[in-house]
């Protein structure tokens, strides 16, 4: 099957810093691919660069393609808007908007143009269960979003982006605020997720990747120094910097 | 609170093993029928069949090690996995065993039988039976059925121990027949090994459910 999404000789710059160089790389439909490195690798700069978060940085400026369904996201007659609805993204820190776990919900498809009570009744009750949140939250959907636990809160921000109904979906180190066991939660959810979306996630937590993920790409310094399946890049990669970086022996 | 996906792998790791278990269960089969039979061409292929075993193991260990880099196995599910890692080697060895046999079929070609084979063709069944019961023992973490396995290597080798006897009888009455007896001694010798590698798959199961190494076969071999 043709890739979701085909990054393909990427190379970005902040002013004239380059920070990532010539990056190919696929993301399989339905898959959980990984990001992994250390810190100011360019990682999170290249989820980003996956649905234009990028764009809103001064002085950001993207070279090469970003295929989405063969289609590339950079070009100019592209609409932001609906790439930004294909494409969803949650981030590291839970961020519900100050109001109702239903209208945190609700938010998107009202802003997409839904008014029908009983068509967002039936778009919050789905997010919700897809986000494996329905059932904790089912009796109090007009408590603040913000009363709930992290994890939880985590759940919510997922439910908020399958309200969209996305095609992709982006996490930025979406457990690094949360506990082990919300952790696991939400590598769980991922899980459930795949059947029906593609994931791309990053983290800088290895473990994590090697548990949740299909695909693994390792970025160091801007450059993508392996890119393979999962199970193979930590049972026997291929070069010695990935080698170094995962046994915990880098620098 | 459940691990899905690595639960399926577990469990997917779990039918392989039985897989390659009942692999190794019908070659030894198949040899001790060539043998009886003097079929030289099931032997070949129970050696040709012996590369199949050697490629599922191989399978096995590289999808454990996945595993274990992968998911980080604690406790138990580091046992079942490192547990799984031993009985492959030992299932690989019963494999390359039924082999050796066949290859003595081979041996014996056309020559004329020394006898019609009965304790042998039994060590055979006997030792197929205390198989299935070992992998068994694994899959329902069955210790009772795992210590009652170990308890009846006593029998194949009391089986061995009587053909023994019987061959140098047989030697020493007529020197014609040294060379079919001494591979028919071979052949019940694989056989005897074979159930001793079986009580050292009972013995890994017995780590996966207590977590102790204990060495419970007393065989005289």
């Amino acid at each position: 099957m043709d890739p979701k999404i085909k990054i393909r000789g990427v190379n970005f710059f902040y002013h004239k810093h380059q920070v990532l160089k010539n990056i190919n790389m696929d993301f399989p439909e339905r898959q959980i691919t990984a990001i992994i490195g250390p810190s100011g690798c360019g990682k999170s700069t290249l989820l980003r660069a996956l649905n234009r978060m990028n764009d809103i940085v001064s002085g950001a400026r993207l070279e090469g393609a970003v295929l989405l369904d063969n289609e590339n996201i950079y070009s100019p007659n592209l609409d932001v808007v609906n790439l930004r609805k294909r494409v969803g993204m949650v981030f590291q820190q839970p961020n519900p908007f100050p109001k109702s776990i239903f209208d945190n919900v609700a938010f998107g498809p009202r802003m997409l143009g839904t008014t029908a009570q009983s068509r967002l009744d039936e778009v919050v009750e789905k997010s919700l269960r897809q986000a494996a949140l329905w059932d904790e939250v089912k009796d109090n959907l007009h408590k603040s979003g913000l009363a709930l636990s992290g994890g939880q809160q985590q759940r919510l921000c997922i439910a908020r982006v399958l309200a969209i109904e996305p095609e992709v979906i982006l996490m930025d180190e979406p457990c690094s605020a949360l506990d082990p066991v919300s952790t696991m939660r939400i590598e769980e959810l991922m899980q459930e997720l795949k059947q029906n979306y593609t994931i791309a996630i990053v983290t800088h937590n290895m473990q994590q990747a090697a548990r949740a993920s299909d695909w693994t790409g390792f970025l160091l310094t801007g450059d993508l120094v392996e890119y393979g399946r999962t199970g193979e890049i930590f049972s026997r990669p291929r070069d010695k910097r990935t080698e170094d970086y995962i046994t915990g022996r880098f620098g | 609170m459940p691990r899905m996906g690595f639960d399926r792998h577990l469990k997917e790791l779990e039918n392989d093993l039985l897989l390659l278990g009942s692999m190794v269960g019908k070659a030894i089969d198949r040899s001790t029928q060539a043998m009886k039979e003097r079929d030289i061409a099931l032997a070949k292929q129970v050696i040709e069949e012996d590369k199949l075993i050697n490629c599922k193991r191989f399978e096995i260990e590289e999808k454990s090690i996945e595993l274990m880099a992968t998911q980080q196995p604690m406790a138990r599910d580091l046992r079942i996995i490192v547990a799984v890692l031993n009985m492959i080697v030992d299932l690989e060895r019963i494999g390359d065993h039924a082999a050796g046999n066949a290859k003595i079929v081979l041996m014996l070609g056309e020559e004329p039988p020394l006898k019609p084979l009965v304790d042998i063709p039994r060590m055979a069944v006997k030792t197929q039976e205390m198989l299935n019961r070992a992998l068994g023992a694994f899959i329902n973490r069955d210790s009772a059925e795992a210590i009652n396995v170990i308890n009846d290597d006593d029998e194949v080798d009391n089986l061995y121990d009587q053909v023994f006897r019987e061959l140098l009888v047989f030697m020493a009455e007529d020197p014609h027949t040294i060379s079919r007896a001494t591979r028919l001694i071979w052949a019940a010798h694989n056989l005897e090994r074979s159930a001793d590698r079986v009580t050292n798959i009972c013995e890994r199961v017995l780590f996966v459910i207590t977590g102790k190494s204990e060495e419970l076969g007393s065989s005289n071999y």
